[in-house]
């Protein structure tokens, strides 16, 4: 392979990207245009009562009376949590930490003995023993943090029961977050899937760009000369890359000037960077399998969207709320493990090395590989590279 | 290289039940310049293809500086220069720029580029215009630029076709004058072409195409004079019982 044609190839697709106004606009200004309209007007909670996961970790041993059983049966006849008991705050905490759960409840060590303080006396609040209930929250989850702090807390009163004064009880909740955020926003949750979003359209750009070549006769001409379809191939996937690392960085600027400012180190970063570029990947698969489909480059944007919708809507903040089972179904798309992964990192605080930050980055890696061999096969089998 | 720098033998391409190459058999002399003349959809471009190695062949063989196309497509890659009937160039980039990254792909070095670039951008009335980008040149100038583009690497073996369509008369001496030049360079050279005067102006010898199949071959002079016509455009009404350009 000869580096000269690679470079070449890569510094002509560089200076394509600036100088075609409708390309330059879709690869940077228009993944910048969508986020700001899609952050201004979306992030609502979702629709319905999905079921959230909640740990509890029972700190409570008294025995004569055992309120911390009374408030486990009463939220788990919510229907609305699904209720798993920790031994140990530790483990519920790692849990949390992988997005196995999207919150933590401590009951704490006096919960029955203020139980029994205020059946005791449900009208002298002088004689209550005051417990507090923690709950640690699932930061990387919107739905989460806006739903499931009051479930919780309907439950605590309701367990006081009709004699309950107007509005006081034992019981308080204290709620308390795992990754501080500067300023908690509508952002803080989207960022991640915004950073996936960024690179997406590569897929119609890659597409137009190859079908483009081949009905103007400039990849014939490309064939006639010495070069390889390894360093034509290699040269795309490099030009495909850089601009990727580009848009995401023009993302995550501006969405750290909106507020987004996790308080992660420097490797969490480079590691995010590293999770854009595998995936940029899929993306130029994608546009490959596109260009092989479609006969035509106008054909090739629209057909761009049989690939760039899914990514968008089952992968990253745009389906944030989206009901549960397409929230599910989005597992078949490489851009939901990639949002997984940087939730993980940047708003659950959990470590590069986490199950769960591997797992996606396995998922990530192997997907967008594949998704390249096959498009780079398909495409070399029907259009001689 | 061989004393024949192109050699085909039988050579046919069917696509589907459309037979576009019909048993082509040819030879061309080191620095001999041979036009394929015929209308459009003869076989001159799908003949040129097969010899570039675009272009898989259904029979016969072809070898073109020695290399068989098939077998040795690298090679022969490496000794031929093409200018295809599209013209052929990116828009985004300027006229050098367009040059430059041949010349790279061609794997040349910056310094010979940089010279060749230079000299044939002035042979062909482009060094004006060879920091605009090629968007806004206009036809006659992307012509040029593409058989530049061709050429760029001093190739052994040139294959033209059709390097004067839709050009200007001005522009199109300009390019006989230039393919004029490679001649005395030595250069072989494959033109395809439907301009009779073309033909007689810049062959040695001229081959006719109809249907796939190759029906003539010999020097304009002595083509004209076996049929005792004025010129190749009578030779190929006597051959064909049409016109060439009718079928344009």
């Amino acid at each position: 392979m000869k580096f000269q044609r690679v470079l070449a190839l890569t510094k002509k697709e560089m200076k394509k990207t600036v100088r075609e106004p409708a390309v330059l606009f879709m690869i940077f200004l228009f993944p910048i245009v969508f986020v700001f309209a899609f952050g201004a007007s979306f992030g609502s909670v979702g629709d319905g009562q999905p079921a959230y996961s909640i740990g509890v970790v029972n700190m409570d041993q008294s025995i004569s009376v055992n309120a911390s059983h009374i408030l486990l049966n009463a939220l788990t006849d919510t229907n609305i949590l699904n209720v798993q008991t920790y031994v140990d705050n530790q483990t519920a905490q790692n849990d949390l930490s992988q997005g196995s759960i999207q919150g933590v409840i401590i009951i704490p060590a006096d919960f029955s003995q203020s139980f029994a303080s205020y059946q005791a006396a449900p009208n002298n609040p002088d004689m209550w023993t005051n417990a507090t209930v923690s709950l640690y929250l699932d930061k990387g989850s919107l739905v989460a943090t806006q739903a499931v702090p009051p479930i919780i807390q309907q439950v605590l009163s309701a367990l006081a029961g009709p004699n309950q004064q107007a509005v006081a009880s034992p019981f308080s909740l204290e709620t308390a977050s795992l990754v501080e955020v500067n300023a908690p926003s509508m952002f803080d949750f989207m960022a991640p899937g915004m950073f996936t979003f960024a690179s997406i359209f590569l897929i119609m750009i890659v597409a137009q760009s190859f079908t483009e070549d081949r009905d103007n006769g400039m990849m014939k001409r490309i064939r006639i000369t010495p070069t390889t379809p390894t360093e034509f191939m290699t040269s795309q996937v490099l030009s495909y890359m850089v601009i990727a690392l580009v848009q995401a960085i023009l993302v995550f600027v501006m969405v750290y000037f909106m507020g987004f400012q996790p308080e992660v180190g420097i490797s969490v970063y480079a590691f995010a960077f590293v999770l854009v570029l595998l995936f940029s990947l899929s993306n130029v698969g994608f546009g490959l399998l596109t260009a092989t489909i479609a006969k035509s480059s106008g054909a090739a944007t629209g057909l761009s969207f049989l690939f760039v919708l899914p990514q968008m809507f089952l992968g990253t903040f745009v389906g944030s709320s989206l009901s549960s089972a397409a929230q599910v179904v989005g597992r078949i798309v490489p851009s939901y493990y990639v949002t997984d992964a940087l939730t993980s990192l940047f708003l659950r605080g959990a470590a590069i090395t986490s199950p769960a930050v591997l797992l996606d980055t396995v998922a990530v890696s192997v997907s967008c590989i594949a998704i390249l061999a096959v498009g780079i096969i398909l495409y070399g089998k029907y259009y001689k590279i | 290289m061989t004393e024949s720098a192109i050699v085909t033998e039988n050579l046919v391409k069917k696509f589907e039940d459309v037979t576009a190459v019909d048993g082509i058999s040819l030879q061309v002399k080191k620095g001999e310049l041979v036009g394929l003349l015929g209308p459009n959809g003869a076989g001159k471009s799908t003949a040129i293809n097969i010899l570039c190695g675009l272009t898989k062949p259904t029979s016969g063989s072809a070898k073109v500086g020695g290399y068989d196309v098939q077998r040795e497509t690298a090679k022969v890659k490496a000794l031929i220069g093409v200018c295809p009937q599209e013209t052929a160039i990116y828009p985004y980039l300027t006229g050098a720029e367009n040059i430059e990254l041949f010349g790279n792909l061609h794997a040349m070095n910056k310094e010979p580029l940089r010279k060749r670039r230079d000299m044939l951008l002035e042979n062909m009335g482009l060094t004006g215009d060879a920091k605009r980008r090629t968007a806004k040149y206009s036809g006659g100038m992307k012509r040029r630029l593409s058989l530049i583009l061709a050429l760029i690497h001093d190739p052994q073996i040139a294959f033209l076709d059709e390097p004067t369509v839709a050009l200007d008369p001005q522009s199109r001496r300009a390019v006989w004058d230039f393919i004029k030049e490679l001649k005395k360079e030595s250069k072989t050279i494959i033109l395809t072409t439907h301009y009779m005067e073309e033909a007689e102006e810049l062959c040695d010898r001229v081959g006719i195409i109809d249907h796939g199949k190759l029906i003539a071959l010999g020097s304009p002079e002595a083509l004209i004079s076996k049929r005792k016509v004025k010129n190749l455009e009578e030779v190929f009404i006597a051959l064909t019982g049409r016109k060439i350009r009718e079928e344009v």
